[in-house]
């Protein structure tokens, strides 16, 4: 894995130095030069309450210019975004691969479905944690099968549940409506709402905006809870555990169990992931989750840089913008509908190849490295003019 | 009783095809330590290579062997062009390529040839052969199935066991360095490698096809049961994913002829069939090797 790895662990410490510099006195320098940089505080916590508070102003602004359309696909972004953050974790920080996360995304689709369905609905925050509970059980299950798997065999399992837990809502026909599916109760927006929204733009607070506004705050939780985790003592370990089992292990890390919390992570993501394309898409069905779904989710983290969170929203970004585009494209080619609708799956494999070949560590690893490089290039460069003003 | 023989006997059929498509993957895997998840897809497009060709007015026979030459072409040129830049790279990557690769091929297929429903023929009858006045459950295309699948398998073997190029082939499977020392051209064999695999995913492609509808994913579960057999057998033994491609089949067939609406727990039962068996023996019920660690 080692091409994957050093962007995926320079995630975790992007304020760190330059790779080849390791004495503290050639240290101080950079570190200086670093912090006039960076306009962030340089601890975890309040930079991470920062970017949070920033992202939040900025999703208010962007929701509010934004055109209905635009809300309902803003929505669409935040549901892939949240499942592509948890299988980034997943598999970018412990080097687990999953095409399984639709499943997962099916187990929280579904929980939230029935719960809506109940004639005195619970209030939306509870129906969408019980989502995230219900996935994260499926989750520990999988993951104490998968803790013990690598490589083909992961990704084997993984498919085989991609495909086989849908077959579960086409059999308990009687709960899950079968191939049809459950229509689900678009939830009802609060009067807070709707007076938030009016004194804020003076737009008017339809229900397209609400559900693009809960998808928005779901992503946001979800972004920084995986964020702090992620440079936490258990990404740490998770890192380690992806690294080196061996090391990992010798220094008295027990590989199943970070393994298993790190799927367990993960689902919980996708459940929460699940509930969201519920309300968004108003529909739970088999059709809705297949292989496809899954995979869409492994190449949008691909695409974005492995292990990356940001990487992860570029990613899902992609996969909401592009389809579209590409559709219309092929239209203006020539192509009629169907063939035309077929363009961006084409285009998605397409980009999943090249990308693999040409830049393995994707698009926000691609960029960190060549700004590592050229830092290192930097500070080597002006190590040398030292050395030499020294030795003349 | 003829209720279970009948079931037994689809089941053996089905398990025959994921055998072939269990062994094209172990192929691959052997030689490059790959698992091809475009197999399916490569498969599929063969398969309408061989529709287009049917269409036109030409016979099964010529079709079949076009669509096997195809295949191998298709399998050879994905190994050299884009395989080949991940090759011995970190596993997740090849992964990777190949399930753009799988994404790829079947939404080209749907561009090229359309997304409906195509019926497909076999040479042969789907009604049961006649004994003593009743019909027993063994048709004309389930033989030619089953001898199909066993006379590939055959030659396979003959390939490797009798020839200078399956020891050659074996050599660079088994360790490319010395196999390279030795004067094995390896690249050559991966790619005569690929080939081979592609021809047996694609027999198993026209199998599965024949009397029945294609359209561009109706390998997709194939390709699932196809894995989980080949996984079930250890990925690393030919004669494991041929015994797992037999279990896997009788075993759903078994699912889907006697439980209540079992069709739909088809995908559900290959999973926990897996899930046991990966439980019991994490490398496959014919591992020999232990766990590769670091």
């Amino acid at each position: 894995m080692s091409d994957l790895q050093s962007p995926a662990s320079a995630a975790g410490k992007a304020t760190d130095e330059a790779p080849t510099e390791s004495t503290a006195g050639a240290n101080a320098p950079s570190a200086t030069a670093k912090a006039g940089r960076s306009f962030l505080p340089q601890s975890t916590l309040p930079r991470h309450l920062l970017v949070l508070a920033l992202s939040a102003v900025f999703a208010v602004v962007l929701l509010e210019v934004s055109s209905p359309y635009q809300n309902s696909q803003i929505a669409t972004l935040s549901y892939y975004a949240i499942a592509a953050g948890g299988l980034t974790v997943l598999t970018g920080m412990n080097g687990q691969i999953s095409l399984g996360h639709g499943a997962l995304m099916a187990a929280g689709a579904y929980t939230t479905a029935l719960f809506l369905d109940a004639d005195e609905p619970l209030p939306l925050p509870l129906i969408l944690l019980a989502s995230v509970v219900v996935a994260t059980a499926v989750g520990a299950l999988v993951g104490v099968a998968a803790a013990r798997l690598h490589g083909p065999y992961l990704a084997g399992a993984t498919l085989a549940l991609a495909v086989g837990l849908p077959g579960l809502a086409i059999y308990f026909h009687d709960i899950f409506g079968g191939e049809q599916g459950m229509r689900v109760r678009a939830p009802q927006a609060p009067d807070a709402f709707e007076s938030f929204i009016e004194t804020v733009s003076g737009n008017a607070a339809s229900s397209t905006k609400w559900l693009a506004y809960v998808g928005v705050i779901c992503l946001l939780i979800t972004y920084f809870f995986l964020a702090n985790l992620v440079r936490s003592r258990i990404g740490r370990t998770w890192r380690a555990v992806r690294d080196q089992e061996v090391a990992a292990e010798l220094a008295g890390i027990n590989l199943g169990a970070w393994r298993v919390l790190a799927f367990v992570v993960s689902a919980a993501a996708a459940g929460l992931a699940g509930g969201v394309l519920a309300i968004v898409v108003r529909l739970a069905a088999p059709s809705g989750f297949t292989l496809v779904l899954s995979l869409a989710l492994l190449t949008a983290i691909v695409i974005g840089g492995l292990g990356s969170l940001l990487g992860a929203l570029l990613g899902s970004a992609l996969l909401v913008f592009l389809p579209p585009f590409v559709t219309n494209l092929g239209a203006d080619f020539g192509l009629n509908g169907t063939e035309a609708a077929q363009l961006a799956p084409f285009v998605y494999g397409v980009v999943l190849i090249v990308a693999m070949i040409f830049a393995p560590a994707g698009f926000v690893g691609t960029i960190r490295l060549r700004r590592m490089t050229a830092k290192a290039k930097r500070a080597s460069a002006a190590q040398a003019k030292a050395a030499g003003s020294n030795g003349g | 009783m003829d209720y279970f023989v009948n079931v037994t006997l689809t089941g053996l059929t089905q398990g025959m095809i994921y055998s072939a498509f269990a062994l094209a993957l172990v192929l691959i895997w052997r030689s490059t330590r790959i698992v091809n998840f475009a197999q399916g897809s490569m498969a599929a497009a063969t398969t309408f290579i061989a529709l287009a060709l049917i269409q036109a007015g030409q016979s099964y026979w010529v079709a079949l062997i076009v669509a096997l030459l195809s295949g191998f072409l298709l399998g050879a040129v994905v190994e050299r062009v884009i395989i080949r830049p991940v090759e011995g790279g970190p596993e997740l990557n090849a992964v990777i390529v190949t399930l753009g690769l799988f994404v790829a091929i079947q939404a080209l297929i749907a561009i090229v040839f359309g997304s409906s429903f195509q019926s497909f023929p076999t040479p042969f009858g789907v009604r049961g052969f006649e004994v003593g006045g009743s019909t027993i459950p063994l048709t004309p295309t389930s033989l030619y199935v089953i001898g199909s699948v066993l006379i590939t398998m055959a030659l396979l073997v003959a390939l490797f066991r009798f020839t200078r190029i399956g020891l050659a082939m074996r050599a660079s499977a088994f360790s490319q360095e010395v196999a390279r020392l030795l004067g094995v051209k390896v690249g050559g064999m991966l790619t005569l490698g690929w080939g081979l695999a592609a021809v047996v995913g694609s027999l198993s492609g026209l199998l599965i096809a024949g009397g029945g509808f294609v359209y561009p994913a109706y390998m997709d579960s194939l390709i699932v049961f196809g894995f989980v057999a080949a996984i079930i057998g250890g990925l690393d033994s030919p004669v494991g994913a041929i015994v797992g491609g037999l279990i896997l089949g009788l075993a759903l067939s078994y699912v889907n002829g006697y439980v209540e609406r079992g069709s739909a727990l088809v995908s559900v039962a290959a999973l926990v069939i897996l899930i046991v068996v990966l439980l019991v023996r994490p490398g496959g019920l014919f591992s020999s090797t232990t766990a590769r660690r670091a």
